[in-house]
């Protein structure tokens, strides 16, 4: 799991390059490292899993955005909003 | 006036209301507003924890649509249009109002050790299989917006507008004025972080 050629990628490097695995854009040589690194080290597998349940944790916020609107809203801010308008 | 009280606007369909509106109908910006504020209201809080200033940022979002309803084609709808308009006065009040005092984010990155290896520091907790549906649970939902808030506001900003609202990585940096690199970064660190956060909650606990 050292960074002695260019094969290979540390802990360090394998977390600084999921964004762009997630994303698809990180280079061939160096998804293929990261695969590698991947198959051989369990906390960068259990690091991957949890950050992407972080991820779906927030996307799972975004399904509410549409759904879940301010069930709490304040009239007076309605009324002020008019109140302004009319101004 | 409780909303009970308050004659309620015959409802118009999306054309029908542009049209009252850029005429200047009372009804219809009643009807706008009543119907937008809570979605509004919503996205706004997501930006700015403060009540006050997500208050006013949806007000100011609502002067502004007004004054420039005049020139709105219909291209897209309303919704969508004042969906911008809010997330612009919400990124325009955290500019213009005093940081608190907040977590560094390098508090909340993973640890290497400082050799060619680096490799984790800190024990990586597996989360398990029934994390992922843990995340669906009203209190887990309550816990990551928690979460989220504890953030620094640059990180949680980009967090918020990126995997939240939704907005591509071109149309978040171009909203905060920095490059796309920025924000992938940024990105990346407040999702760091907030896995951090949240690790106590998802963890699989020890045997």
């Amino acid at each position: 799991m050292t960074s002695d050629d260019h094969t290979s990628i540390n802990c360090r490097e394998f977390v600084d390059f999921i964004l762009a695995y997630r994303d698809g854009e990180l280079p061939d040589a160096q998804r293929t490292a990261f695969e590698s690194h991947l198959s051989m080290c369990p906390p960068c597998v259990s690091y991957l899993r949890s950050y992407d349940v972080t991820v779906k944790a927030t996307q799972v916020l975004c399904d509410d955005a549409g759904k879940a609107p301010a069930e709490d809203v304040p009239e007076q801010l309605i009324q002020a909003i008019l109140k302004a308008r009319r101004a | 006036m409780s909303p009970g009280s308050a004659p309620k606007p015959r409802d118009r369909d999306e054309a029908e209301l542009l049209t009252a509106l850029q005429a200047g109908d009372e009804e219809a910006f009643e009807q706008l507003v009543r119907g937008l504020t809570p979605r509004l209201l919503s996205v706004a809080r997501r930006l700015l924890p403060r009540e006050a200033d997500a208050q006013d940022a949806v007000q100011d979002a609502f002067l502004q649509a007004f004054k420039s309803i005049d020139r709105f084609k219909g291209g897209s709808k309303l919704s969508t249009w004042m969906h911008r308009i809010v997330v612009n006065a919400a990124l325009m009040k955290l500019r213009t109002r005093r940081r608190k005092p907040e977590v560094a984010i390098d508090d909340l990155l993973p640890k290497f050790a400082n050799d060619d290896a680096a490799h984790h520091v800190e024990p990586i907790n597996d989360w398990g299989e029934s994390a992922l549906a843990e995340v669906n649970r009203n209190e887990s939902r309550e816990l990551v917006r928690a979460a989220i808030q504890r953030l620094p506001e640059d990180y949680r900003t980009v967090l918020v507008l990126r995997d939240i609202e939704q907005l591509n990585t071109a149309e978040t940096a171009e909203r905060l004025d920095v490059t796309q690199s920025v924000v992938k970064t940024r990105l990346h660190r407040a999702r760091q972080a907030l896995r951090t956060l949240l690790d106590p909650h998802f963890r699989e606990p020890a045997a």
